[in-house]
């Protein structure tokens, strides 16, 4: 199996505070990796620093994405290769029809990649079928970037995302917060849809329960910004009986 | 990191650098002697030729200004004008009547077509003039005229828009040609003795443009009319005049733009509308004066007064403004809604960035019954601008059923600017309804962070945000200049992140 991402021994500093102390993680094509662990055990950090945000200096240790340096490259580059984040608070944006947005941004990464960009009649065509199957009404997509979205609605649009751009690296950050039973199971309905050989996705959550529907190859512990245990889907269930005590002890 | 360190970069060659209009034009110029005076005054009535009643109305407006002191209550800041030392006219050589455009010199022509504004009606009328890349056939008709520094140049369509009925030229032309209607309408809306600055063009204007829309008549096209500066030293003191009679409608729109200069350039317009019963006026503005450097040197002072008076009942005045230059902006558009059920607009997108200073907005003053009014304010402050909307509303006595709704949305792009509204609210009637919603908000780091996540540079962005911003003012503005305010609007904030 080919490695697509490659955490070496990362060390990351918020504001004089270091929060990863050597992190390393191989996820291979086609792999489903679940990231848990308690609060402040570094899970978001990482996440941001693989998508790029600002704010967060790197001291140490690589990010190997298909075999090339990701911290030497810009957001929307790391975008237009491939790297998606499913936002665990996806952010609003008046104004910004949901449809232009979605067309704006898939055909900067097009262009990025030197492919051409897509024709309205071929763009439209795409977003309907995406979006049908994903049960997101027409109406929500001239909508204003998630604006009055539930907080289901919002994530049904991250996964739209997903969808579209096809990415073949998605971290889903925290993606059943505030989501109730019916839609988490909509959302990962949609998550599995897009699982495939050549896709491999990182979900982080605090809870078991959404693995229950995405179900995991890999399962790794955080604690206090290391991975202090990995295993199969049958660590999560582990967890969930005894707790992450344990492993903060251990760190 | 590297892309924090680009925006760093990026935010040291502030966009104002790169005003793209900044280019001269060499020919030669007759000039008033510097200064003012009542002999400034007299030699500029008589190289317009014009008759003396007009000579007498500037030399009152000349005298009452002497009594007159700058206003100094805008959030503005700048050292003090010597008005002794511009010019008050300057016209291109040759200065005789030009009546056809072969006669205008070559290289203002030129001008106009490096600003994009095509002045030639054939090249026009079959579409052959677009920029390369540009591929509408469908544009539409636009009659223009064209002022370059003190004199209007060419004004295209004169004989289509005359089959309708609808008078449109220089202004200059209307008081020698037009005696009756100039006299009954000039200064009727912005008096004489109004403020300052309108005083002051009262006394020196030089040209601009005059509309008559008789009753009953729909102007046949988009009239507009482009303003440049190019002399070194020059106040540029323009009048407009726009009256629609009954039941008629027009839509006009004006450009701004001048050179590079370090100095700064006074500009002191006045523009008067009047709309009698049923009558509508749709007035839009897409200024671009020069806004200066990044170290804020040189830069057009905008010091404008606009006014529309709702004379007849039902009638309706809207203003449209996108505002991206100058040095400094001090203009308030605004609305007598004398009329029965008239109704006032004011739609606005100030932008401002380096060290721009813009003080702007409105004055809907309710004086007629059920009238209504609408000011929807969208303010966009970057670099180390400030950007302060200033709004009164008011309701007269008489005004029963009055009615206003506000929005006044101030962006902050950066940490170095600064975005003030200032809101003046009278009812002196108690059925009057006034609605005010204000708010401020900051490009946020996340909402970048999400834009550039799915694909879209730091720039993109920025412009994405922004025009989702101003998207209910855009839509106000005619289709084709919507599309070049959208353009103008991602040009001036260009490295505005930071």
């Amino acid at each position: 199996m080919t490695a697509l991402l490659e955490v070496k021994d990362l060390q990351v500093r918020v504001e004089e505070r270091e929060i990863l102390h050597g992190l390393t993680l191989t996820v291979n094509e086609g792999q489903v990796h679940a990231i848990m662990g308690p609060n402040g055990s570094g899970k978001s950090t990482l996440s941001h620093v693989i998508a790029g945000k600002p704010g967060y200096e790197v001291t140490g240790g690589q990010i190997l994405f298909k075999g090339e340096d990701l911290l030497e490259m810009k957001p929307e580059e790391r975008a237009a290769k491939g790297v998606f984040l499913a936002f665990q608070y996806p952010v609003e944006i008046p104004g910004v029809a949901t449809m232009n947005f979605l067309r704006t941004a898939l055909n900067a990464q097009r262009k990025a990649r030197g492919e051409s960009e897509y024709s309205t009649p071929d763009f439209l065509k795409k977003v309907r079928e995406v979006s049908k199957s994903l049960n997101i009404p027409q109406d929500m997509l001239k909508r204003g970037v998630n604006v009055g979205f539930s907080g289901g609605e919002k994530k049904r649009n991250e996964v739209l995302q997903m969808a579209l751009f096809e990415p073949s690296l998605c971290i889903l950050d925290e993606m059943d917060s505030g989501l109730d039973i019916d839609a988490l199971r909509i959302a990962a309905d949609g998550v599995n849809a897009l699982r495939s050989p050549k896709r491999a996705m990182v979900v982080i959550t605090h809870y078991q329960r959404l693995l229950n529907y995405i179900v995991p190859d890999v399962v790794h512990v955080m604690s206090k910004g290391r991975v202090v245990k990995s295993g199969g889907k049958e660590l999560a269930l582990e967890l969930e009986a005894s707790g992450y005590a344990q492993f903060e002890d251990a760190a | 990191m590297p892309a924090v360190q680009e925006t760093v970069e990026r935010v040291k060659r502030i966009d104002v650098d790169q005003y793209r209009y900044g280019f001269e034009t060499l020919i030669e110029s007759d000039k008033a002697p510097k200064g003012l005076s009542e002999d400034t005054v007299k030699f500029i009535s008589e190289k317009k030729n014009e008759p003396a009643w007009m000579l007498q109305w500037r030399l009152e407006a000349y005298r009452r200004w002497l009594t007159m002191t700058e206003p100094t209550w805008a959030r503005v800041d700048y050292p003090k004008i010597d008005f002794q030392d511009l010019y008050y006219y300057s016209a291109p050589k040759p200065k005789k009547t030009i009546s056809s455009l072969d006669e205008i010199d070559p290289e203002i022509l030129k001008t106009y077509e490096k600003l994009g504004i095509p002045l030639r009606e054939v090249a026009m009328l079959e579409g052959v003039e677009p920029k390369p890349g540009d591929q509408d056939p469908a544009r539409r008709k636009i009659a223009v005229d064209a002022v370059f520094d003190s004199v209007s140049v060419a004004t295209t369509f004169q004989a289509e828009l005359k089959k309708a009925g609808v008078i449109f030229m220089p202004i200059s032309e209307a008081i020698r040609e037009h005696p009756e209607l100039v006299q009954k309408y000039l200064g009727s809306v912005v008096p004489t003795s109004d403020n300052f600055y309108a005083t002051l063009n009262s006394a020196v204007f030089s040209d601009g443009s005059f509309v008559y829309v008789p009753p009953g008549v729909r102007c046949p096209m988009e009239l507009s009319t482009y303003f440049r500066i190019n002399e070194r030293n020059t106040g540029q003191f323009e009048r407009t005049l726009i009256i629609a009679d009954k039941g008629s409608y027009v839509s006009y729109l004006e450009g701004c733009t001048a050179p590079q200069r370090d100095e700064n350039q006074l500009h002191a317009a006045v523009v008067e509308l009047v709309t009698h019963d049923d009558a509508e006026i749709k007035y839009s503005t897409v200024q671009n004066w020069y806004p200066g450097n990044s170290e804020g040197k040189g830069g057009i002072y905008n010091f404008v007064t606009k006014r529309g008076d709702c004379r007849g009942d039902r009638s309706k005045i809207s203003w449209t403004q996108v505002e991206t230059g100058s040095a400094i902006t001090w203009k308030y558009p605004s609305c007598i809604l004398r009329g029965d059920n008239s109704s006032g607009e004011f739609y606005s997108i100030a932008i401002s960035n380096g060290y721009q200073q813009v003080d702007s907005g409105t004055k809907m003053i309710h004086l007629g019954k059920n009238t209504s009014s609408r000011i929807i304010s969208k303010g966009i402050a970057a670099g180390k601008s400030q950007n302060t909307y200033r709004g009164l509303v008011t309701a007269h006595r008489k005004a029963t059923g009055a009615r206003n709704f506000t929005a006044c949305d101030s962006l902050l792009i950066g940490d170095k600017c600064g975005a003030h509204t200032v809101p003046y609210i009278e009812a002196k009637n108690s059925s009057a309804t006034f609605e005010h919603e204000a708010t401020t908000s900051k490009i946020s780091e996340d909402v970048l962070f999400y834009c550039v996540q799915r694909g879209l540079s730091q720039e993109e962005a920025v412009g994405l945000v922004v025009n989702g911003f101003v998207k209910d003012v855009l839509q106000q503005l005619p289709m084709e200049f919507a599309v070049e305010a959208q353009k103008l609007i991602s040009i001036s904030l260009e490295g505005s992140v930071g």
